[in-house]
């Protein structure tokens, strides 16, 4: 048994451990895919990183603007179009043809099973995670090419997006950060 | 596992020192765990605390910030005032209960 207790270590960013210097991890995630399946890591990751106290940006670039679109952010969808790695849960061993997947309806029924096993896995949806990472203080920024590509207003974006920024706003926003792209 | 002394009694902890036993715990214990990183509780903590040992013995798993919030209707923002920097984590070490395993 030791004398002095055993305390875990909370140290970070916003509270260092007493004589240490502040660590300043810093994490940028850009959400480049619109497609559900590819929208839920950076939203993950993304809470995980606030939960630990870490300074989190997100930046939506390309398809991952339909993560941030109000009409859309609800209605992602998954296609087993171009995915290999499509396997039924009920029969993993069971290949599925490629081709069942350009059947009408496919894209519908493949993207319903996966809400369903996001739900019962009590993960939130897509708009819910961006609601929970905004009130976690995780920064939103949309990127200026896409934005005016696709033609957007600001009003079309989820509030929770701060700015529609530049490449070069990106390049400061970014500095000394991690990155991960998706 | 090692055993360390807390208040003047012998608890059990994993390595990085997260309580063990569920049954080791009491609320004059879950004072001190809080002021050895260096939190003074008030009745907004008590409440979360007490909703995360409740949900624990029910469970059997720590409940993560998101459970904290839409089931315990504890508001995200008020957990991270309550425990800053790393709100799950202080939360489930007060409340004597190990890391919330959950990703969300």
């Amino acid at each position: 048994m030791t004398d002095a207790p055993i305390v875990p270590d909370f140290s970070g960013p916003d509270c260092p451990a007493p004589n240490a210097a502040p660590a300043q991890r810093k994490l940028v995630i850009i959400c480049s895919k619109g497609n559900l399946d590819m929208a839920y890591p950076g939203l993950i990751l993304g809470s995980a990183a606030l939960g630990e106290g870490i300074e989190t940006h997100l930046f939506f670039t390309f398809w991952g603007f339909d993560m941030i679109t109000k009409g859309r952010m609800d209605d992602l969808k998954f296609t087993m179009l171009g995915n290999t790695a499509m396997h039924l849960t009920q029969a993993p061993g069971m290949p599925i043809p490629a081709m069942l997947g350009t059947l009408p309806g496919m894209t519908k029924m493949a993207t319903k099973m996966m809400q369903k096993q996001i739900a019962d896995l009590e993960i939130p949806t897509v708009p819910e995670m961006l609601e929970q990472i905004h009130e976690m203080g995780g920064h939103m920024w949309a990127c200026r090419m896409s934005f005016d590509m696709m033609r957007l207003n600001e009003a079309d974006l989820y509030e929770g997006v701060e700015a529609v920024i530049s490449a070069t706003d990106f390049m400061e926003l970014s500095e000394g950060a991690q990155i991960i792209f998706i | 596992m090692p055993t360390t002394l807390i208040a003047g009694r012998p608890i059990d902890v994993n390595d990085e020192g997260f309580l063990v036993a569920y049954d080791q715990w009491d609320e004059k214990l879950g004072g001190e765990l809080a002021r050895l990183i260096g939190l003074e509780l008030t009745d907004a903590h008590w409440a979360v605390i007490r909703f995360l040992r409740a949900d624990y013995s029910l469970r059997s798993e720590t409940a993560t910030l998101r459970r904290a919030s839409t089931v315990g209707g504890f508001p995200i923002k008020e957990l991270f005032e309550l425990f800053p920097g790393k709100p799950a984590k202080k939360m489930s070490y007060i409340s004597g209960l190990p890391k919330p395993k959950g990703c969300v």
